[in-house]
């Protein structure tokens, strides 16, 4: 019987998808990364829940609101090893810069005094679905809400590295990191 | 007897120097690298960032503030050390907001140039995300007290010809931030603002209107190590 393939799953919380399109930098190589991973839930083939246990779960961007916190806690069940992709998932990020001020400061700026708002929200209307997730007090790091296994940075980190981990991993390999590849920018 | 030339050890090796002189700048000589992010060669050492812990006869001591004596043992890569050095810089990057990504000094950061050299991939500390303001009154600089690690570097040597300096300390314990003395403004040139962004380490002082001068893959620690120079021009 054929060996099964190792099954990855990959999510975007608080990030701009620029580490997924790091995954797809690594060009031809992701013809090779089919033929040695199966893909699960992931914005890339529209999986939008776990069919199975996974093996490798990749986690892009940070937690700021309810919905973050909840996938990511569904990806720590459902893998076996989790990795923080990108500077917003290992330390917060861009996102992290709303840290220290308050929420409702955020949101009047988001919608209703920021320029690109303003005069366009006149009822000053702030969003209060129950529909719509709720925003955290601070942006977390993911490793600050789940066991994170390992770290892979840079924004987004480059497409050499994502390859060569996720290769060391599936073939039990030590990872090499070059210096040209580990940057936080 | 200042003058006396004596024998000491580093990483086991034997080397000469004049007494007194400062374990760092023995090493940078003989291409030892010692990484440093307060000191500056020729300026009276203040060992605050503690960068440069090294070990001297089984004692952790910061190199850029110790002479060296006769005899005396230095280790400066052990692993107990490096871990030391990372766990330092990990510390100062939870402590202020250190976004890379939205930096225009990254690239060319020491802070984040000794994260790469030790290939730092997350901090083992909570992140600490404190407030923390940007002063960008001065015409020709922006203070981002942000990103700020108060090395002191600035204090030390941006000063007028009478030695007035143009930042000084404010306000205290954890709350202590390095601020442009608003009342030199006048005398705080684009050339003064020049010297005091270069003597920075990191992306705390920024000249206004000239960011991001050099592209992607040319800048300093792109392809090099920090201390790589030190290292090579003795091999």
């Amino acid at each position: 019987m054929e060996k099964k393939k190792p099954i990855v799953a990959t999510t975007s919380l608080a990030g701009c998808f620029g580490c997924h399109m790091s995954i797809l930098d690594i060009d031809e190589r992701i013809l090779s990364l089919i033929d040695l991973v199966e893909f699960n839930k992931s914005p890339i083939n529209d999986i939008k829940k776990f069919t199975e246990y996974c093996d490798i779960g990749i986690i892009e961007g940070s937690c700021c609101n309810s919905e973050n916190v909840y996938t990511l806690k569904e990806f720590r069940k459902n893998c076996r090893v989790l990795i923080s992709l990108g500077e917003c998932s290992i330390m917060g990020g861009i996102p992290s810069m709303r840290n220290g001020i308050p929420i409702r400061e955020c949101f009047e700026e988001a919608y209703m005094h920021g320029p690109s708002v303003k005069g366009h929200n006149p009822e000053m209307v702030l969003p209060n679905d129950p529909e719509l997730p709720m925003i955290l007090d601070r942006v977390y790091p993911c490793h600050e809400i789940v066991k994170i296994d390992y770290y892979l940075p840079g924004c987004p980190p480059r497409a050499d590295l994502i390859y060569d981990a996720l290769a060391a991993l599936i073939s039990g390999n030590e990872l090499k990191l070059p210096y040209e590849v580990v940057k936080y920018d | 007897m200042t003058n006396n030339v004596i024998k000491f050890l580093i990483d086991g090796k034997e080397y000469l120097a004049k007494n007194g002189t400062f374990i760092i700048d023995v090493a940078r000589e003989s291409g030892i690298f010692i990484p440093t992010l307060c000191n500056i060669p020729g300026i009276k050492p203040r060992g605050s960032c503690r960068m440069c812990t090294v070990s001297v006869n089984g004692r952790y001591m910061s190199a850029c503030t110790t002479p060296i004596s006769e005899g005396m043992d230095v280790r400066t890569n052990t692993p107990d050390l490096i871990d030391l050095r990372k766990a330092i810089l990990e510390i100062m990057f939870v402590e202020g907001n250190h976004i890379c990504p939205v930096c225009e000094k990254s690239g060319n950061c020491d802070l984040q140039a000794l994260g790469y050299r030790y290939q730092i991939l997350v901090s083992r500390f909570p992140h600490q995300y404190p407030k923390r303001t940007i002063d960008a009154l001065n015409p020709h600089l922006i203070k981002d007290h942000n990103r700020c690690i108060l090395c002191k570097r600035c204090i030390r040597t941006i000063k007028d010809e009478q030695g007035r300096g143009f930042f000084a300390f404010h306000k205290r314990g954890h709350k202590i931030e390095i601020s442009i003395d608003h009342s030199m403004n006048e005398l705080l040139t684009e050339e003064v603002a020049q010297r005091a962004v270069d003597i920075c380490p990191t992306g705390a002082l920024l000249k206004k209107e000239s960011g991001y001068q050099t592209p992607i893959s040319n800048r300093k620690y792109e392809r090099t190590p920090i201390g790589s120079d030190i290292e090579h021009a003795h091999q």
